[in-house]
């Protein structure tokens, strides 16, 4: 594990800093009460574009910078301080990897340099379920002459509404819960045949439904090989949680140093509450889960950019400790504020909510916790 | 991470001074049995830790003038994993008692040339055993309210009073011990830490038989006892600056959640429980429940000691002892208990033997082990005492405890 180097310092300041002046937690607010249903600004995603954000991982042949995951963690973790809602994540990190890690050549110079510029929005469909479930994939891709016909649907897909290109873990061959027979395909989000619907979940982001019904794709549509996707989708994955575990963590962080702020100024019975030793202990044990959580967070993000090979058991290490913090960290901020933290002009609500749709997105805990035990072999 | 050049060379010299200099007889002893008094060290050991000595390996941190070998951190860290790989040890740390840990540290802070000259090379080699009187029968986790009395004789300082959880009191040589210099001022005000030798008349000891068993802790009397004034560390009545710091290295020694010595690598707790337990046809263990817990267990390991390298690596190789510690020292306790207890769980009745041969001598040392830890939590600050500081001391929250 390393710490920051100077550029990852840097841009944790550049982040830090626009995220805090340009896309307060009140833009946020803002965007909610408006009720769109593409989650997001235009204006923030034009500023991420332009401070390269875009290309923190993609190589410079196709027109990023390729800083590495540990570095786009950093700004994420800063977004999730604010609770920025964006397509950053959907499709520079998750989308990219998938092209990254499955993409021809041809591919890659077709889609990345679109990334990066933020004329294209990737996102990933996986899940059919409402719980995770990678290879339970029963969307149906049937072989149709030089091509494929898709049919099915795909549930709680992250920025489904905003996206232009979509990737889908279809299945070729074999039957609903194999490894083998998924195929990952490239599709055009508004190719005939397909129709999506906003999923209102309570974190106001831009969650979609999408069904596909008789949606004709040509062969090179295909990420990887025909039924071999499973590999794919499974590092695509791992590079989505390791993300989302910097995001989880910036989030739970700043609901920390909002907590402990009430806690150094709120009053009752003549002293500030956090001179009770209940609270101050309660404190003590957040921030100590803080701190163990960050390590295992980066520690999954230096493991990919080092390619190390326990890169899988990292990301479920991440995944529940973060998630551990974040879990309760989210319910302490309520409970610590007392009344005011139940009402939805001040903000702990939203952190609550944003918590538990992380949580649930790639994997919740108790999905982590048996995949770590089965990695170590028991 | 690949090495630089530089470390490259010194672990090639290293791994030669190793093999040319420890004893192959040595391989797997059992190091406990300097802890029994009286007890005959073996020559060879004996020999190793004269080696050990002569190089400044016994704290290769320390500067070279005071026993020590003037090594970087990062140094110091391939010494330990070349004396591991060649399944040798640095035994010093162990025989030195509180020395090594946290005398010596705060010695090298606190102390005037004369104290270092006399004390640190001795630590540093072996030869003197410290061990250290703070705890009273009525001052536990509010130490500062320590009552053991030293009055003022021109020359030296006469003890009087009862000191309690003095590790290795009866094997030590010399002792840190904090006494109440001045009665008329607030607790910590009046306070200060002298040294002295434990083999005089006004020094007895009496071990304290534990939970566990037998125990490296003692009860030590002080009946007109005598420390030189040459032997007061720190400044009169500043000695709870001394001991805050001292604590602090002894928070800063509790923090690793790996055992130390021994090169022979234990079977991980998972092995252990699908030998115990059994498991279901795709080999997973055939207690769900238990499985989980042990999931659990396994990454809270793993996240402690990532966050142990997080703050080396944050901290550039300098540790500097630090409120962090109590997060560390929290976490490790923690860790180990709950080891010991899934252990227990795991091995069922086999888990339960107090002695006899209807027991392995694993499963034996894990009881004793799951005893004695729960000693962990109390001593060096207790759990509630580190969460005090860190909310305190990290925090900025108002102080929770009463000042006197």
């Amino acid at each position: 594990m390393a710490a920051l180097t100077e550029e990852q310092s840097l841009i944790q300041d550049q982040a830090r800093s626009w995220v805090t002046e340009q896309s307060p937690v009140s833009q946020f607010r803002a965007m909610r009460d408006s009720a769109v249903d593409v989650a997001f600004t235009a204006d923030n995603w034009d500023a991420m574009v332009k401070m390269g954000w875009t290309g923190i991982l993609v190589p410079e042949q196709y027109g990023g910078s390729d800083l590495g995951y540990l570095t786009f963690g950093v700004i994420l973790e800063e977004m999730g301080r604010q609770l920025v809602a964006a397509p950053l994540y959907a499709s520079a990190l998750v989308g990219a990897s998938a092209v990254l890690l499955g993409g021809s050549e041809e591919q890659k110079q077709q889609i990345l340099p679109k990334v990066v510029d933020g004329s294209e929005i990737l996102s990933l469909a996986v899940d059919e379920t409402p719980r995770h479930a990678p290879f339970q994939t029963a969307l149906q891709a049937s072989a149709s002459g030089d091509g494929f016909v898709i049919n099915g649907s795909k549930t709680f897909v992250l920025e489904g509404m905003a996206a232009t290109t979509l990737i889908l873990a279809a299945r070729t061959s074999g039957s609903v819960g194999d490894r083998d027979g998924i195929t990952l395909f490239m599709v055009p989000a508004n190719a005939p045949g397909i129709s999506r619907e906003r999923m209102h979940t309570f974190d106001s982001r831009g969650f979609a439904n999408i069904r596909f019904e008789q949606v004709a794709i040509p062969a090179d549509a295909v990420l990887g090989g025909v039924g071999e996707g499973a590999d794919i989708l499974e590092g695509t994955l791992d590079r989505a949680r390791a993300g989302l575990g910097a995001e989880m963590l910036g989030a739970a962080a700043q609901a920390f140093d909002l907590a402990l702020e009430y806690l150094q100024t709120r009053e009752q019975f003549g002293r500030v509450i956090g001179s009770f030793q209940a609270l101050g202990h309660r404190a003590a044990t957040l921030f100590t889960s803080m701190e163990l959580s960050r390590s295992c967070a980066e520690a999954a993000l230096q493991a990919i950019d080092d390619n190390a090979d326990n890169v899988a058991e990292l990301v479920s290490l991440s995944m529940c400790k973060v998630g551990d913090f974040l879990h309760e960290m989210s319910n302490q901020v309520i409970q610590i504020h007392g009344g005011i933290g139940m009402t939805d002009e001040f903000d702990a609500g939203f952190y609550l909510k944003r918590a538990r749709v992380l949580e649930a997105l790639y994997g919740n805990r108790a999905y982590h916790r048996d995949r770590y035990a089965c990695i170590s072999g028991f | 991470m690949s090495e630089s050049s530089e470390i490259q060379a010194f672990r090639a010299d290293a791994r030669r001074w190793i093999s040319d200099n420890f004893p192959p007889s040595l391989v797997g002893v059992n190091l406990s049995i300097d802890e029994e008094p009286g007890s005959e060290v073996p020559t060879d050991l004996e020999s190793w830790r004269q080696r050990l000595a002569e190089r400044g390996w016994g704290v290769p941190t320390w500067p070279v003038e005071y026993g020590g070998a003037g090594l970087s951190h990062p140094q110091a860290k391939v010494v330990a994993e070349e004396l591991s790989q060649a399944g040798a040890f640095n035994h010093i740390p162990i025989i030195a008692g509180m020395g090594v840990t946290m005398v010596g540290p705060t010695l090298l802070e606190y102390g005037t040339d004369d104290q270092k000259t006399r004390h640190l090379p001795r630590i540093a080699s072996g030869e003197i055993r410290w061990c250290l009187g703070l705890s009273e029968p009525n001052a536990g986790s509010d130490l500062a309210s320590l009552s053991a009395k030293a009055q003022d004789k021109g020359d030296y300082f006469e003890l009087n009073g009862q000191k309690t959880w003095t590790s290795g009191a009866d094997i030590s040589q010399w002792c840190g011990a904090v006494v109440r210099t001045n009665p008329d001022v607030p607790k910590r005000d009046g306070i200060s830490f002298v040294m002295l030798p434990m083999d005089q008349e006004g020094v007895t000891t009496r071990p304290i038989r534990l939970i566990s068993g037998a125990s490296p802790f003692c009860e030590t009397y002080f009946d007109n006892a005598r420390a030189e004034k040459i032997d007061l560390l720190g400044k009169l009545n500043d000695g709870w600056s001394v001991v805050k710091r001292l604590l602090q290295h002894e928070r800063q020694s509790q923090t690793s959640a790996r055992s130390s010595v021994g090169s022979e690598k234990p079977e991980s707790l998972q092995d252990a429980a699908k030998r115990y337990v059994g498991s279901n046809g795709d080999g997973t263990l055939a207690d769900a429940d238990l499985r989980l817990r042990i999931a659990d267990h396994l990454m809270a390991s793993q996240a402690h000691d990532l966050t142990v390298d997080r703050i080396r690596a944050e901290a550039k190789g300098n540790v500097e002892v630090s409120a962090v510690a109590s997060i560390l020292k929290n976490s490790a306790t923690d860790i180990a208990q709950i080891k010991a207890e899934l252990t227990m769980e795991i091995q069922g009745s086999q888990g339960l033997g107090w002695e006899g041969a209807n027991f392995t001598d694993e499963e034996l040392a894990n009881v004793r082990g799951w005893l004695f830890g729960k000693a962990t939590s109390i001593y060096g600050g207790s759990s509630e005492v580190q969460k005090n500081i860190i909310s305190k001391n990290i925090l900025g929250l108002p102080e929770t405890t009463q000042k006197g």
